[in-house]
């Protein structure tokens, strides 16, 4: 098994930092998509907030791996062509904006109406108190199911392996068909999957807990 | 149509579903007046103060701001800043340090430049005695330290007048004690104050006018000690005393 690992780690680090870069773009991203999803699925007016409900239902109602092969194999019949890790990122920004979506509903709506209120009642316009009072305490609020989001992501990113994507699982896979040790490789792959998201685990826990509000919660 | 006065309510009406909870409000309110609305709980007394800034838009009758119509005017949030709003359950960003709440409609919405607003923000934490509180968080304020951050975040705003909704309805004695003391200072120095309360002391050293409502309508209004000595009706009597039993005379 360290074999596998000191003869093959330049190809599945590189395969790994493809993964990485991947998951941290499309979480990223799909955050701040999932915040205009769920802004205006709960402050939009009545059509925004019916055509926000309409998308997350068809992305979160359909196979990631479908939405995927629509982006990258159905596209091009309209002349529009992504490369294999383009078409990887956009797929899963899609993806997981509708499910922080979802997160971020709930949070934002677990954050007191009390606290609008107070925001209008200093004059300030309803924007104005969703951005400088609500949600700086539902992204707070959200970051636990956001953490389980980007641990999500970064299992999920081997779907793009489907397309050739040069991802970690992709490089695992290669190797693998090379040297037949199936049991090692995959092993060893599975390790490091379980390493850097023990690494980004902690480094998210740390950050919510420096953000989090003295004294209301978080508080462990 | 024109009135003198800094606050003018005429024929104010308000329904939840079927229900008239305010059936034909009118009063007036003068500059460096205190005027203070007791009633039975469900009577609209809130109601009217969250008619007034509209975060619960009236269905009929009008509402003036110094002359100004602010029952239909489209700019209400430049009215909100005009008065101030003390809520009952405090209404804290509980996201920002006392410092922050005062200073956060400075900065956002008279855009006034930071350093300037937590100059004033200080200020008017040190003028409700909480200078020494400003960096805490509201959860770890006691309820009395809360409301008094409230109050200075409403005043920082330079209002032209502040409505109190229950104030210290969600307070012991002795914190519901430090709250009204702050509000008899503001009294005193002249700011103008529409108060909801079941604080009869308060009402009786500090109010140039109590209002007795009931059901929607003003039972009785004028002088406090007039109200309490010689009401001219009977339910007026009937209510202050009873509040009287609850709540105790207060302190002068």
């Amino acid at each position: 098994m360290l074999d596998i690992f000191l003869n093959y780690y330049p190809v599945l680090f590189k395969g790994l930092a493809v993964t990485v870069l991947i998951t941290i773009i499309s979480c990223f991203s799909g955050t701040v998509f999932g915040v205009f999803l769920s802004l205006g699925k709960i402050y939009g007016n009545k059509l925004v907030s019916n055509l926000v409900t309409a998308f997350i239902a068809v992305i979160r109602g359909t196979p990631l791996l479908v939405q995927l092969f629509i982006i990258y194999y159905g596209l091009p019949a309209y002349g529009v062509n992504f490369s294999p890790i383009t078409a990887a990122v956009i797929s899963f920004i899609i993806n997981s904006g509708a499910y922080q979506a979802e997160y971020l509903r709930g949070s934002i709506q677990s954050v007191s109406s009390g606290q609008l209120k107070a925001a209008l009642s200093i004059g300030m316009t309803k924007w104005q108190g969703i951005f400088h009072i609500i949600l700086p305490q539902a992204l707070r609020r959200v970051i636990p199911a956001w953490t389980n989001e980007f641990i999500y992501m970064i299992k999920y990113s081997s779907l793009a392996y489907v397309i050739g994507a040069k991802e970690l699982m992709t490089e695992a896979k290669l190797i693998a068909s090379r040297n037949y040790q199936f049991f090692n490789v995959y092993l060893v792959t599975a390790l490091i999957y379980l390493v850097v998201i023990i690494i980004f685990v902690y480094f998210f826990n740390r950050f919510e807990k420096k953000v989090a509000i003295p004294g209301f919660d978080f508080e462990r | 149509m024109p009135t003198s006065h800094l606050l003018k309510i005429e024929d104010l009406h308000h329904s939840f579903g079927k229900e008239e909870v305010l059936k034909g409000i009118s009063f007036s309110l003068d500059k460096g007046e205190t005027k203070v609305i007791v009633g039975p709980s469900g009577t609209g007394k809130s109601t009217i103060l969250n008619n007034i800034i509209r975060l619960v838009p009236p269905k009929r009758g009008k509402i003036y701001l110094e002359d100004v119509e602010i029952t239909s005017t489209k700019k209400i949030n430049e009215i909100r800043q005009q008065i101030g709003f003390v809520f009952q359950d405090f209404g804290l960003f509980n996201h920002l340090t006392a410092k922050g709440n005062v200073m956060i409609g400075l900065t956002k919405v008279k855009k006034m430049d930071k350093k300037e607003a937590e100059e004033l923000a200080m200020f008017e934490l040190d003028r409700v005695g909480l200078k020494d509180f400003a960096d805490s968080y509201p959860s770890q304020l006691s309820g009395g330290q809360a409301q008094r951050v409230g109050i200075a975040r409403a005043l920082a705003m330079q209002p032209k007048l502040i409505l109190f909704d229950e104030p210290t309805s969600s307070l012991d004695p002795e914190l519901t004690g430090e709250v009204l003391r702050v509000m008899k200072s503001l009294a005193e120095e002249g700011m103008t104050m529409l108060v909801v309360t079941h604080e009869m002391g308060f009402a009786r050293s500090v109010a140039d006018e109590l209002i007795f409502m009931e059901g929607g309508n003003i039972v009785e209004q004028g002088d406090p000690e007039k109200l309490f000595n010689n009401p001219e009706h009977k339910r007026t009597k009937e209510f202050l005393f009873q509040l009287v039993d609850l709540y105790g005379e207060g302190e002068e």
